[in-house]
């Protein structure tokens, strides 16, 4: 038999891929293809199913239903240890009894290679810890025992590299410098990533592909800049990064723009940039997207005028405004500090203004705060 | 006078557990020290210092041969009850199955039977399938009220083990055997190692079951017993200070092994 865990290699292809636990679907349906070679992220907040995902794919888990393909290989029935796979684990899992130069030779071994000792030393060079391989896993920082992790299974080049919140348990500053090397490391070396996260940062920085998933399904899917710029729902508007978004009327169909009534004020937006489905929309705006002037100035573009501020935070590069609206909502300003103007006041009148190619629609039909709430949730 | 209150309350918490350890190692100390009693029919009361006992322990008919059996049904019975015992632990604490709520609850069970109910049965039951009480019964029955405290001991230990680590081997093409023996297997070690020092001190010194179950083999706690009716000769002091010593050196090497690991 030929072991497809050194020979398959190819796109990772999920099909109706389903995973219930009695009547809850952990996993709906889900079906996509990573392409071989690239960084990708599976992005939601805990309980969306994106590690139940993984961990099906790492064949810890039994799907309900589906396939999984590596290439042509089938590894759906496949025993975790016959897979292409390896996996970063969140708590890095490394053997506590074994050193570390024998935690990243295990996969080596096990597969029956003798002579280790190159590949091992190679590995750890390229996580920079070659001092560190006759140390205990206990003996290491929490940043150097998640290189360890990294390096234990990429010293077996599988078609597939699975990382569940690899750096969730690593303070801030570090986990910066962590998302930059693991991103190097995969340029580096060309194998295919999959990253588990709710840190929708970290998909950010590091991801070329990001799947955002919310309750067992695939909200949207696509590179870090047009789920930024184009999100098609409200909980990908509110998940990936902050978004203002205002319930209102589309009044005119125009042959390239829209014409929306949000409170009795009139808005335009591009034809192309709205997923509505009827009248009812969500006009969706990025914070930074505002412009921010006290009333009575002259502006252009799309405007909103009886604004109040309601609270001011000046952190040093921008300052962020919360401006209550006439109908009563918040909506968030980023500022940036760069124009030698002293920052407004707490309880001044002020307008809106943006450019109407930046501002997006949604579908009315959906709560506005969907994902915004969960993000809250995980910082806690 | 309130100088005398200040130190008596500082160094209360000492006196204290001086007084405790006292109370816990009298008995010890006592059969250590008439183990070097020049005794002559019975050893309670001192008659004089000498060597004689501990040159030759086994002076005293018969305690060797009771030793011996006791040593040989310790190991044995260690052995059996820590393999058995290990293998119940890992389906309880590793595999969910229908019942296992009940049969959590029939472990505990010989645990808290008092011992005399066990013994008494087991040899109503062994006589009813027609064995001879012996060495062989003798070792079913140490067998079966150990297998109770292995099970508890090294359940315990499955427990805190991160089952991430065994799905971590498995992700490292560690199949399932191969798995149990690099990964679960060594990091169950120490709880297993407890459990079977466990077992062979509750083989060593149980009385009650063995009395009923012995037939004509005699055991060390059987020797004692019987000897103490007649007078305890001083060589039975001699082997409960060595047993006494050898737990102890045991677990200081086990404290100097662990001391060691973690400082390299």
């Amino acid at each position: 038999m030929v072991d497809a865990s050194t020979s398959a290699h190819g796109d990772l292809k999920l099909s109706h891929l389903t995973k219930s636990f009695g009547d809850f679907k952990a996993v709906d349906d889900l079906s996509l293809t990573i392409p071989e070679g690239s960084f990708f992220a599976l992005l939601g907040p805990s309980g969306c199913g994106k590690t139940t995902t993984l961990r099906m794919i790492a064949g810890l888990e039994e799907p309900t239903s589906g396939t999984m393909h590596v290439g042509n290989t089938d590894i759906t029935d496949m025993r975790p240890y016959r897979r292409p796979v390896n996996t970063v684990f969140q708590n890095y899992a490394l053997f506590p009894h074994l050193s570390i130069f024998e935690n990243v030779a295990f996969g080596l071994r096990r597969r029956g290679i003798k002579d280790v000792k190159a590949q091992v030393d190679k590995v750890l060079e390229l996580v920079e810890l070659p001092h560190l391989a006759e140390r205990k896993p206990t003996q290491l920082s929490g940043g150097q025992q998640q290189r360890i992790a990294v390096a234990r299974a990429i010293v077996n080049r599988p078609a597939l590299l699975l990382l569940d919140e690899p750096l969730g348990a690593l303070d801030l500053k570090l986990r910066r410098q962590m998302q930059i090397e693991l991103k190097w490391i995969q340029t580096e070396i060309g194998l295919t990533f999959v990253h588990v996260t709710h840190d929708q940062e970290e998909a950010m920085t590091m991801a070329d592909t990001i799947a955002v998933m919310n309750e067992g399904r695939i909200e949207q899917m696509g590179s870090p800049a047009d789920l930024y710029d184009n999100p098609k729902t409200a909980f990908v508007a509110n998940f990936l990064g902050q978004s203002n978004l205002i319930k209102g009327a589309i009044e005119s169909n125009g042959a390239d723009s829209l014409l929306v009534n949000l409170f009795g004020q009139k808005v335009a937006l591009p034809r192309s940039r709205s997923a509505a489905k009827d009248s009812s929309i969500l006009v969706g705006i990025r914070p930074e997207k505002f412009r921010i002037q006290p009333e009575g100035k002259e502006m252009s573009g799309n405007i909103l005028t009886g604004g109040v501020i309601s609270d001011v935070s000046y952190i040093g590069v921008s300052t962020q405004y919360q401006v209550e609206m006439p109908w009563g909502q918040e909506l968030i300003v980023f500022e940036q500090n760069d124009d030698g103007v002293p920052p407004l006041d707490k309880g001044d009148k002020v307008k809106l203004s943006w450019e109407p190619i930046f501002t997006f629609g949604l579908d009315g039909s959906q709560d506005a705060n969907a994902g915004s709430k969960l993000i809250a949730d995980e910082e806690e | 006078m309130k100088q005398a209150t200040r130190w008596f309350s500082k160094n209360l918490i000492r006196i204290y557990a001086g007084l405790g350890f006292t109370y816990l190692f009298i008995p010890v100390l006592y059969t250590f020290a008439f183990s070097f009693n020049d005794y002559r029919k019975s050893n309670l009361a001192w008659r004089g210092f000498t060597l004689n006992n501990w040159k030759n322990p086994c002076g005293a008919p018969d305690i060797c041969n009771a030793l011996g059996n006791s040593l040989k049904i310790g190991l044995i019975a260690t052995t059996i009850a820590t393999i058995l015992g290990t293998l119940i632990a890992l389906a309880l604490g590793r595999y969910a199955f229908k019942g296992r709520t009940f049969v959590n609850l029939l472990i505990f069970l010989p645990m808290a039977t008092p011992e005399l109910v066990l013994g008494a049965s087991l040899l109503t039951m062994f006589l009813n399938f027609g064995f001879n009480p012996g060495f062989l019964t003798i070792v079913i029955a140490h067998v079966m009220f150990c297998i109770s405290f292995v099970v508890v001991t090294v359940k315990a230990r499955i427990a805190s083990l991160d089952p991430r680590l065994e799905q971590a081997a498995m992700d490292l093409y560690a199949d399932e055997r191969e798995t149990f023996r690099r990964v679960t297997l060594p990091l169950l070690a120490p709880g297993i190692a407890g459990a079977a020092l466990l077992a062979f001190s509750l083989s060593f010194d149980d009385f009650i079951i063995t009395n009923f179950n012995s037939g004509n083999v005699n055991t060390f706690p059987k020797f004692v017993y019987i000897s103490a009716e007649r007078g305890l000769p001083a060589q039975a002091n001699v082997i409960g200070s060595s047993m006494f010593f050898i737990a102890l050196i045991i677990v200081l090497l086990g404290q100097v092994v662990q001391r060691k690991r973690k400082v390299s």
